[in-house]
């Protein structure tokens, strides 16, 4: 994984709240098995809408969403994630985001940092009264900053860390292999297994 | 989480039970428990991505034995033994084929009698226990829940994870108690309970939370009725959601293939026995629901948070204080195509879907042909069954139930997820309306430019019967009774 400290880009004012996966990526683009080359999947159906925000120049380019309460509810789908930043995105704004989309933008470098909905708002503002304004995400104080506008987020301790440093979750749990060992020694055997499939 | 070791949730203990390493620090420094994963379901959408990861780490499958693979998102519902026809779905469940054939993992495929909604596989194979720890790259793997196990959907980074370590580094969580006291009426059921919670608490409510159904109208729900409930806990935001194995639980597991059986089921149901919150711990948050008063449910908008009573009315923006919530509802009521005040019973509807992880199990069906037996379908809908999992629809032919509901008139297919969310060609056309049994209503969820309305499998049935939003007690006498 990259590492994340700082990003500048364009910021995206999405005034919507509940953007629910479904609406990041629709389920007909999940049928794919590559990892990447989602970037045309993201919103695909609010950008057939010549008045959709990503339409609309200089918001195009952007690279930090700035999104209403509850971004990124229901399907677990990586998917969104992927599109997100094959689109070019770097960090995600939001005062509230499901918890599953959360932890997979942890995964995968994109920056989840969460706002009071307050703050959300003066940089809606901010963006809407000066188009293609750009936004700063800096992990490493864990601010946003536009035009006037400073304002903490939340992150987690760990995830910071992790996108900080940008380190393979795997590699991390497998260092610790062997208390995964002694735990699976200590399992009750009763415990079922899908092997043999019993009929 | 509360720290003393004598008062728990139910939910607490079965996470302290498959800690492999506490995370250090303390607080918000804290770093994620290691947790230990007792099983892991596969399907085709969101593991060729963590398949190929481990491939190019050269990573072995850690414990086969704990993972199972099945088909459904792609799957067709009708000619299952012709290849499936759309290319970018064959190649996907090809690729599940492929991958579980390389790596040596479990797979029942499409014509197997055990396959399935991979949420219905779980259960009905008796893997999913009391007091385990169940993932899946899909977010309905709350489901499991319903058996005291705590279940939780992933995305593919933590598959992968799953796979390679058999474990998932994770935050402890918050602790909600839903409790639902009383008797339903007749004609209610568990959908309109988990509608109702999540009317009330919303589509963020329960985030950050594992929530605990509790209460005398949840104990006397079948094993299948709180699969329903739990199923849905994540359109709250809920991380999971769970109800306490009690009686109802070892009567549903005892003699399923996977259960324990001897002294192992004894040993087993001791330890489940254990598996309850204590009467001292403490819940950080607490939500109550009236079962006596509780009528059918359906929603209304594009997210499962928005809905009504379905003797109500359809809501107008200016109900709603917040603003976001009002432009929600402005926005939602042009893409559903509805005017605010429009009676709910009022709205006619092009297609009934009964199916999907929420509702196609077998008292799904039974409850569902109960209703139309002996009834014409209106002739301007049409009904779509899909069984959950192949061995559900065997059960259901051997009862009569597809006869039941072809003479009804409606179509009788092979299990798999279809048109709950229309990865297969079980789609809604631009601008239908359709009364679906599934979980979600979010635009485009059935289809682009469809419009959802969600029920219970009994409100699904009699607004078959009747072309708009109804309930069983609007029919009339059938003929035949």
């Amino acid at each position: 994984m990259e590492k994340f400290t700082r990003h500048t880009g364009t910021g995206v004012p999405l005034r919507q709240s509940n953007v629910d996966t479904d609406q990041i990526i629709p389920a007909v683009y999940l049928k794919r098995i590559t990892r990447t080359g989602f970037e045309d999947a993201l919103f695909a159906a609010w950008r057939k809408d010549p008045s959709f925000i990503l339409n609309q120049e200089p918001y195009a380019a952007g690279s930090v969403l700035v999104a209403g309460p509850d971004f990124g509810t229901g399907s677990s789908r990586e998917h969104a994630v992927w599109a997100l930043k094959d689109y070019g995105f770097k960090a995600v704004l939001s005062s509230r985001f499901a918890d599953i989309f959360r932890g997979n933008s942890g995964k995968q470098g994109l920056v989840a940092a969460q706002l009071d909905q307050s703050d959300i708002e003066l940089i809606w503002k901010e963006l809407e009264n000066h188009p293609g304004a750009q936004v700063t995400v800096d992990l490493q104080s864990r601010t946003v900053t536009c035009g006037a506008i400073h304002a903490p987020f939340e992150i987690d301790d760990y995830t910071r860390w992790r996108l900080l440093e940008g380190l393979d979750d795997i590699g991390l749990t497998l260092q610790h292999a062997d208390e995964i060992a002694a735990y699976e020694a200590a399992r009750p055997s009763w415990k079922p297994a899908t092997l043999p499939a019993r009929p | 989480m509360a720290a003393q070791e004598s008062a728990r949730t139910l939910a607490e203990k079965v996470w302290d039970a498959h800690v492999v390493r506490k995370g250090e620090g303390e607080g918000a420094a804290r770093q994620p428990d290691l947790i230990y994963i007792d099983l892991h379901l596969v399907h085709e959408v969101t593991s060729p991505q963590a398949f190929e990861g481990l491939r190019l780490a050269g990573r072995p499958v850690r414990r086969l034995d704990l993972t199972i693979a099945t088909e459904d998102h792609n799957t067709p519902t009708l000619d299952i033994d012709k290849p499936i026809a759309d290319p970018t779905s064959r190649k996907q469940i090809e690729t599940l084929r492929a991958n579980c054939a390389e790596f040596g993992v479990r797979l029942h495929s499409l014509g197997d009698k055990e396959q399935g909604i991979v949420h219905v596989v779980g259960p009905q194979l008796g893997l999913t226990q009391p007091g385990m720890t169940v993932v899946c790259g899909d977010s309905h793997t709350s489901t499991h829940g319903a058996f005291g196990a705590l279940a939780m959907g992933i995305g593919t980074s933590e598959v992968e994870h799953v796979l390679a370590t058999q474990t998932l580094s994770l935050k402890p969580f918050k602790t909600m108690a839903i409790n639902v006291e009383g008797t339903l009426k007749p004609g209610v059921s568990a959908k309109d309970i988990i509608l109702a919670v999540i009317a009330k608490i919303g589509t963020g409510g329960g985030q950050g939370y594992v929530l605990e159904y509790r209460g005398s109208a949840i104990r006397a729900l079948s094993m299948e009725a709180r699969m329903t409930i739990c199923n849905m806990s994540i359109e709250a935001g809920a991380r999971a959601g769970l109800v306490a194995p009690d009686q109802t639980t070892f009567d549903y597991l005892q003699g399923r293939p996977h259960a324990p059986a001897g002294a192992d089921w004894d040993a087993a149901v001791a330890y489940w026995k254990t598996l309850h919150t204590d009467d001292d711990a403490v819940f950080d948050a607490e939500v109550s629901i009236d079962a006596d008063t509780l009528e059918p449910f359906v929603t209304w908008g594009t997210n499962p948070g928005q809905g009504v009573s379905l003797s109500s009315a359809v809501p107008a923006p200016e109900d709603f204080a917040d603003e976001n919530e009002r432009a929600a509802c402005e926005r939602a009521l042009e893409y559903m195509g509805l005017q605010a005040r429009t009676p709910m019973k009022d709205i006619r509807v092009d297609t009934v879907f009964l199916g999907s992880c929420t509702n196609s199990r077998m008292e799904d069906l039974r409850a569902a042909a109960e209703i139309v037996k002996g009834r014409q379908k209106d002739p301007n809908v049409r009904m779509i069954v899909v069984p959950g999992s192949a061995r559900v629809r065997l059960e259901a032919e051997a009862e009569g139930l597809d006869k039941v509901f072809t003479d009804f008139g409606a179509e009788w297919r092979f299990a798999g997820c279809s048109m709950c969310l229309g990865m297969n060609p079980d789609q809604l056309a631009e601008g239908e309306r359709c009364a679906s049994t599934s979980n979600r209503n979010f635009e485009g969820r059935q289809g682009k430019g469809g419009r959802t309305h969600l029920v219970s499998p009994v409100v699904a049935a009699a607004t078959a019967v009747r072309g708009t939003l109804s309930s069983p007690s609007d029919l009339p006498v059938p003929v035949s009774a």
